[in-house]
């Protein structure tokens, strides 16, 4: 059971009130990760990443136990606290604008 | 007894007015999807419960709702929006080649006789099609092959922003494309072409009356002479007799040319409105006066339309796809700014007053007509 910690928007695009929850088959890794979200949450897809290339979209941050992940690659293993639901995974609209 | 139904799209959120066939009274119903930008709400000719809204934000990118009760509900749909093949490139702002990227849907036209089929118009400029009520999308790509690699990016970006469909010629079309101009299909989108005979671009072309390049604002007509295009270009209000294959100006005695909107009254084909700005460098109303102006011989003499608008120190703008008329009698004319007011006038533009003052920067208006 992995915990995965939207932001506003996505919560209200998701119908969900707080944090998700997802199970991943193997590793927990940041893309298995954001498969099995999406496919949990088909209105998702396109909104954390690009839909062909699943790159990050710019303005998305990704941080587990203080540490932000947003530039690692997606087989990148998750904290052992995340893979067993102690901490969530934090998915993290990036401050921007003025 | 009529209702009227105003779909707005704002910088955050969209907004529903409803009133009865008085309007006098209004109910406000939003914002839905509160801090997103809504491009365009748009409803089905033939099935007016059924509602489409674009959504989008630069940080999580392009989302379709669908409503199947008049905006109460609203259902995220598809929103997988790929250039067929490969997308190429078009003109870049120094003149180079630029590598298409999908951006936003600024317009969706639903069909006049299908609920389910609607075409969106995109930025980078493309138009795309659902049959199925949104739940997929296909490129027309055959619009991209009309001298795409000479199209660019106008200040706000390249987009299909106008779609008006032909009500008399199912197989016909039109889009207006910044910085392109004006193509129609006979054949139903397979193919394309481009309409911009007459057009001028003194200072934006190195070829002012280039086939293609123009930086058309708006298209309208009227559905019982669709023929008869009316064009609010970057400078220059147009007309064409001929369904786009010529058009000549019709600006005439207006303040300004420069502006954004163009609107066809219900029931007067010739009866016609644009909204003057002073520039292109300063978008807002000439001597801060909010002032429609109408035209009832299809362009060339124009009357202000000012009562009831702000004629001192005003100075909001009114966005390509924010004014829209309703089918009643007298016309109703609307329109919203990016002050926030959504202005109606029930008696064909003679005076004017708010429904409502202070929403996010208006992007888009449409009004459904109830029964």
């Amino acid at each position: 059971m992995i915990r995965v910690t939207l932001p506003y928007h996505l919560r209200t695009l998701a119908r969900v009130n707080d944090e998700v929850v997802v199970t991943v088959d193997g590793q927990a890794t940041l893309g298995s990760v954001l498969d099995a979200l999406e496919a949990r949450y088909p209105v998702l897809r396109g909104a954390i990443r690009d839909r062909v290339t699943l790159q990050r979209r710019p303005f998305v941050r990704f941080f587990a136990c203080r540490e932000d992940l947003s530039l690692e690659p997606a087989d990148t293993v998750l904290p052992d606290e995340v893979a067993d639901g102690q901490e969530p995974l934090l998915i993290v609209g990036a401050m921007a604008g003025g | 007894m009529s209702r009227v139904r105003v779909l707005v799209g704002t910088r955050k959120g969209a907004f529903i007015l409803t009133a009865d066939g008085q309007r006098n009274q209004w109910e406000v119903s939003g914002p839905h999807f509160a801090g997103w930008e809504i491009y365009h709400v748009n409803g089905s000719a033939v099935s007016p419960n059924r509602l489409y809204a674009s959504q989008n934000t630069g940080w999580f990118g392009q989302m379709l709702q669908r409503s199947d009760d008049g905006g109460r509900t609203w259902e995220a749909v598809g929103n997988d929006f790929k250039y067929e093949g490969v997308p190429g490139t078009h003109m870049w702002y120094d003149g180079s080649q630029h590598p298409w990227e999908f951006k936003r849907i600024w317009h969706l036209e639903p069909s006049l006789d299908d609920p389910d089929t609607v075409y969106a118009g995109a930025e980078d400029a493309a138009l795309f099609k659902t049959v199925d009520g949104g739940g997929t999308w296909q490129e027309l790509p055959g619009l991209r092959g009309v001298k795409g690699d000479l199209w660019q990016p106008g200040a706000g970006g390249m987009c299909v922003h106008t779609i008006v469909l032909d009500p008399k010629n199912p197989d016909r079309m039109f889009v207006a494309i910044s910085a392109a101009g004006v193509f129609r299909t006979d054949d139903c989108g397979q193919t394309w072409k481009p309409v911009n005979q007459g057009l001028k671009s003194n200072w934006e072309l190195s070829d002012p009356q280039a086939e293609v390049g123009h930086c058309v604002h708006r298209i309208a007509l009227h559905p019982s002479d669709p023929n008869t295009l009316f064009m609010q270009k970057h400078w220059d209000v147009m007309r064409s007799d001929n369904a786009g294959d010529s058009w000549s100006e019709i600006s005439g005695d207006l303040p300004s040319d420069f502006g954004f909107p163009i609107q066809v009254h219900a029931h007067e084909p010739k009866t016609i409105y644009v909204v003057p700005i002073k520039s292109d460098s300063e978008h807002f109303p000439p001597d801060g006066k909010l002032r429609v102006y109408r035209s009832r011989s299809g362009g060339n003499d124009w009357e202000a339309l000012t009562k009831g608008l702000p004629q001192k120190d005003c100075y909001v703008n009114v966005l390509r796809d924010a004014m829209a008329v309703d089918a009643l009698d007298p016309c109703g004319v609307y329109f919203g700014t990016t002050g926030g007011q959504v202005y109606m006038s029930a008696e064909s533009g003679d005076s004017w007053s708010p429904i409502v003052r202070d929403l996010p920067a208006v992007l888009s208006v449409e009004v459904q007509t109830l029964q």
